[in-house]
């Protein structure tokens, strides 16, 4: 190593002059092939009062399994149209909410596939670097062996895990920065 | 896929820690359980990518967004982006943006009384060269006060968004001016422990990069995580 890393700064409270410019809530459009599926929720703080100046980033395979990026040498098919970024900012409740099409499996660094997961960054104000998760699948038979989910505590593995509402295709799924109910993050 | 090579991890405090009470926005919104380690899978060592169908050419030209110039001292950021073995970062996508000379940003949020500028939007985007070089033309933002404490100013600083190669390599950071007498006193500056760690996030006088009679240069490289020499452990 030649070179130390440059430090990561909060993006403070004013990201979306520099950023809204590539916010997309719609990762999927009609002819891209998949489960559709939207998630929504809330980004809240330790005191439980929701962040009204958080930014989400989603990365993910598409609905093959496949990411669209020169090192996935899988021969599963790349959708034209499904790059598998997403950047979406909160509301002033902290409310998010994007469409996208249900990732496929991956390959996981024990030889097994990786059960069906979307990467997430969150960027806010008081952070000062980004947070990383991800979102997994209730009802989801791979969960049990993935090698990512199994890393964590059983009983956090729950903050994870998008749920289902009332409504087809739509699901749930919350960031907790702080607290009992933590969402869980990697460092990655 | 066990021979993956993952990115490598920064070392010890040469990254901010989530927790830094002085800055008072982390003290909510920092998480409280310990991160949990995860290899890189292909999740991780994969990520966006942008070409030049994602940029506007003009973009890296802040000075240049409306039918006047902004007012203030024109600048000249520029730099190249490279990883921890100076292998150069092609084509990777670079989001700048900042407030104006006066210290005031665009944004509904900013209730500083100081003026706007109908010729400035502080916002720019770009991406780099084959050697990772970039270079945006701008003004020099203004320091502004915010309520983190009692007479507290950001020193002048223009917000800085990378991608890099990979979802690993994502870098959201601070450029700051040499010589400014609010650097010491800023908790934001100052959430990174190791003092050479974070004086990187100040840039260089740049005589080769100014340009006579027009403008100042600053000089600001940087480098995002490098890859592992040898596939990750299973």
């Amino acid at each position: 190593m030649k070179l130390p890393g440059t430090p990561s700064q909060t993006v403070g409270p004013f990201f979306t002059i520099g950023l809204s410019r590539l916010e997309k809530t719609v990762l999927a459009g009609p002819t891209v092939s998949g489960e559709k599926i939207t998630i929504a929720g809330r980004v809240i703080d330790g005191e439980g009062k929701p962040v009204p100046d958080a930014l989400l980033e989603i990365w993910q395979a598409n609905s093959h399994g496949r990411y669209a990026h020169p090192e996935d040498g899988q021969s599963k098919p790349l959708d034209p149209g499904f790059q598998g970024f997403g950047r979406i900012g909160v509301d002033e409740n902290g409310g998010f909410v994007f469409t996208t099409v249900k990732p496929g499996a991956v390959p996981g660094p024990d030889g097994k596939m990786q059960a069906p997961h979307i990467a997430v960054s969150i960027f806010a104000r008081g952070l000062q670097l980004r947070l990383v998760t991800r979102i997994y699948f209730l009802e989801e038979a791979a969960n049990a062996d993935d090698y990512v989910l199994n890393l964590v505590e059983p009983a956090r593995r729950a903050t994870l895990i998008a749920r289902k509402t009332s409504v087809a295709g739509a699901l749930e799924w919350n960031v907790i920065l702080q607290g009992d109910d933590e969402t869980v993050f990697f460092d990655c | 896929m066990t021979n993956l090579r993952g990115y490598r991890r920064p070392a010890p405090g040469t990254q901010p820690k989530h927790l830094h009470p002085p800055y008072v926005s982390s003290i909510t919104r920092a998480p409280s359980k310990p991160l949990v380690y995860i290899p890189h899978t292909l999740t991780e060592v994969t990520g966006p990518l942008f070409g030049k169908e994602a940029v506007d050419a003009k973009a890296c030209d802040l000075t240049r967004q409306h039918s006047g110039e902004p007012l203030g001292e024109r600048i000249i950021v520029s730099g190249r982006v490279l990883d921890e073995d100076a292998r150069p970062i092609a084509h990777t996508l670079i989001e700048v943006w900042q407030a104006n000379a006066a210290g005031r940003y665009l944004h509904k949020v900013d209730q500083h009384d100081a003026p706007l500028d109908p010729n400035f939007t502080g916002c720019g985007h770009t991406l780099t060269d084959d050697e990772g070089r970039y270079r945006f033309v701008t003004i020099r933002p203004g320091a502004y006060p915010w309520r983190n404490h009692q007479n507290a100013w950001r020193p002048a600083h223009i917000h800085f968004s990378l991608f890099g190669p990979a979802f690993a390599t994502r870098l959201v950071t601070q450029m700051y001016f040499p010589g400014d007498a609010l650097i010491p006193y800023d908790p934001i500056f100052n959430c990174t422990a190791d003092e050479e760690a974070r004086n990187r996030l100040i840039s260089v006088f740049d005589w080769a990069n100014t340009i006579p009679d027009h403008a100042l240069g600053f000089r600001f490289d940087i480098i995002l995580n490098g890859r592992e020499a040898t596939p990750m452990e299973k």
